[in-house]
């Protein structure tokens, strides 16, 4: 077995693109927060919006949630790949410009066209609206997914191409050689190997996703051409899990980078990381038919492999990359900070999030919970208490003035505000899920208000704590472009 | 189940976060040597591994033994088989009929005349029992038998447009 020792890199700062996907994503990501909020304070029955708003403001929420994230877990990967391969900057830009172009498009049709087909979009919805919103509208909102879509896949061709020129193939970047052969401790650092699974598994969830809205697009205007509801709502599950999930892959690289700094630990490419990485790779593209599960009319197989797929996909997730945090940082004389807080405890809250998770994809489960507010209880826990945590973390570190800097206190307070309030806010979604309280409800029965008040004031205390971290990244954001050691050095041993 | 699932959800979150805090606890005085280190988290981590394996392994082929898809679930019941056609349209459900006898499976055979829908059975407590999805274009084939009887009301459970809240309809379980 191949042994490994920590080697100290230099700290680059941040490329201007990176600041303005990571300053897109934190803009827009209190924006849908506040989206978020007025949709639980309405079913709290403290505001009185409408069905109708409700539901347009919660097509915003999620499709800015999911473009956000991707947004942003695009940046941490590019920030840190470009240290091992040359990646383009042009196309790292045309991406947040199609995006932006993609957004813009989602408000005019959201806002103007009064378009509320969900998120998820599901055919034949965003063509059958009952009179509340255009065909127009319904093709503004899907062209802009097209477009966000099409920059995305741009980027992720970008990433494949320069991992190849550096690489040779995908095969080597994701360090087959060394995980089927022997291990001469020479595999692609964990960097380029996350990387390399998710340019594979978002060029085929892409270009499935943009298959499923061309031929949306199509049936729109031509309702003779015709598509099968059940193939449209695998292809648009496939490619809505697989994007969702790979903003995880995409943001965890953070972890992997900031915290061996931190410790001066290796976080290396061994077997037991490159075997887990390359079942992910799997795992993520087949997990899908879970979504399915209360559609009996789908192929039985598929269903039990998705019930299968989604216990075996946890197991990566606990016993590689949330322990590998762990190994590193037991009895390393860390100096904690908000950074290194952020990024330790995004670990926590991806694994803690894949407890519900799982627990959902076993069939009799969803039986009973599927739909429910169960399912907003486990992906608010691992994407905002883990996914969006690790950008937090991110966002620290680029702008921490010098490594020997301490915290100011309202920071740590904040820390632990945001941590406690976002456990109780998912939390209250997972009880009102045990509570059977169905999910995507503008107005609550009476016997489910309860829940959601107490959800609206942690959502409170989650937006309050997100806005100091998202203030401080942005009064600090000069600093985020240059080069200088961030991480401070840990103990040293005492004898 | 939703309260079995609430708890060992709880459960594991609270071991995943004994696990985090104790490392937390416990980084402040560094072992310069990493390598015995790593060693002993390796053979800890094989065993985490096999304990993962052992526990949830047979829970995942165990919890594939009932599956709602088959005709299992209605074989609780005894009698003959009461049919009830279920269609979904925006923002309502047609029922062929709404009343059944407890006891008795009953077969819901679900589709959609419009858009996805979900059918999800509620009981008098507010708690689901049962659902499958309303598709155009399919018959999902829905099996359960009401033990008690009483008022269920069925709600949808797949976001249909802007009165999804409100398409809610009630089917009577009659006493044997």
């Amino acid at each position: 077995m191949a042994t490994y020792a920590y080697e100290h890199r230099p700290d680059h700062g941040a490329k201007a693109g990176v600041l303005a996907y990571l300053a897109t994503s934190a803009a827009v990501l209190l924006l849908m927060m506040v989206f978020g909020l007025l949709m639980r304070l309405e079913q709290a029955q403290w505001i009185s919006i409408g069905a109708d708003r409700f539901y347009q403001l919660m097509t915003l929420h999620g499709a800015g949630m999911v473009g956000i994230a991707a947004i942003a877990g695009a940046s941490v990967m590019w920030h840190f790949l470009r240290q091992y391969v040359d990646l383009s900057s042009r196309i790292f830009i045309a991406n947040l410009v199609l995006f932006l172009a993609g957004v813009v498009m989602i408000l005019a049709s959201v806002l103007l066209g009064r378009f509320h087909g969900a998120w998820t979009f599901l055919f034949p919805l965003p063509g059958k609206s009952m009179g509340m919103w255009s065909a127009d509208a319904a093709a503004l909102f899907m062209g802009g997914l097209l477009v966000i879509g099409v920059g995305f896949l741009l980027l992720h061709l970008d990433v494949a191409r320069a991992i190849v020129a550096r690489y040779g193939n995908f095969a080597r970047a994701l360090g087959w050689p060394q995980l089927f052969g022997h291990d001469d401790g020479k595999a692609p650092p964990p960097t380029v190997v996350a990387s390399a699974m998710v340019t594979i598994v978002n060029v085929i969830g892409l270009v499935v996703g943009a298959s499923i809205l061309t031929m949306m697009l199509v049936n729109l205007y031509v309702p003779g051409f015709d598509i099968d509801p059940l193939l449209a709502k695998g292809m648009i599950y496939f490619f809505g899990h697989v994007f969702i999930n790979a903003t995880i892959y995409m943001a965890v690289i953070a972890v992997y980078e900031i915290l061996p700094r931190y410790t001066q630990r290796p976080w290396k490419s061994n077997k037991v990381f490159l075997a887990s990485w390359t079942a992910s790779t799997l795992m993520v593209l087949f997990i899908f038919p879970h979504h399915l599960l209360m559609d009996f009319a789908f192929p039985k197989w598929m269903l039990i492999m998705g019930h299968i797929i989604g216990y075996l996909n946890t197991v990566p997730i606990l016993v590689v990359t949330g322990y590998g945090a762990l190994m590193i940082v037991y009895r390393s004389g860390i100096r904690w900070d908000m950074a290194s807080k952020l990024l330790f405890l995004s670990l926590f809250g991806w694994a803690a999030g894949a407890m519900p998770a799982f627990i959902d994809g076993t069939i009799t489960v969803n039986y009973v919970m599927h739909n429910t507010l169960w399912v907003p209880g486990h992906f608010h826990t691992y994407l905002l208490l883990g996914m969006v945590t690790m950008v937090f973390g991110f966002m620290y570190y680029l702008g921490k003035p010098d490594h020997e800097t301490d915290d100011r206190p309202i920071d740590r307070i904040a820390f632990w505000l945001f941590t406690s309030s976002v456990l109780g806010f998912t939390l209250s979604f997972l009880y009102s899920g045990k509570e059977s309280v169905a999910r995507r409800y503008a107005a609550h029965l009476p016997e489910w208000v309860p829940y959601d008040r107490i959800a609206s004031v942690f959502a409170v205390l989650v937006i309050a704590s997100a806005l100091l971290f998202v203030g401080r990244f942005f009064a600090r954001i000069g600093l985020a472009r240059h080069d200088y050691q961030r991480a401070p050095l840990a103990r040293a041993a005492t004898a | 189940m939703q309260p079995i699932a609430w708890q060992l959800s709880l459960v594991l979150m609270t071991l995943v976060a004994f696990g985090f805090a104790f490392v937390a606890i416990n980084s402040g005085r560094r072992q310069d040597d990493y390598a015995p280190l790593q060693k002993r988290a390796y053979r800890l981590r094989t065993r985490l591994f096999w304990g993962l394996v052992l526990v949830f392994g047979p829970a995942m082929i165990y919890t594939l033994t009932d599956l709602p898809y088959g005709a299992a679930r209605a074989r609780t019941g005894s009698g003959p088989l009461q049919v009830i056609d279920a269609t979904g349209y925006q923002w309502r459900w047609e029922l062929s009929q709404d009343h059944v006898t407890a006891g008795r499976p009953v077969e819901f055979r679900v589709t959609s005349a419009d858009v996805n829908h979900g059918f999800g059975i509620y009981d008098a407590n507010l708690h689901l029992v049962a659902q499958t999805q309303g598709m155009p274009g399919y018959t999902n084939t829905l099996r359960h038998t009401f033990e008690e009887p009483g008022t269920y009301r069925i709600l949808c459970m797949e976001y249909c447009g802007v009165a999804h809240h409100n398409m809610m309809t009630e089917i009577r379980v009659d006493a044997r």
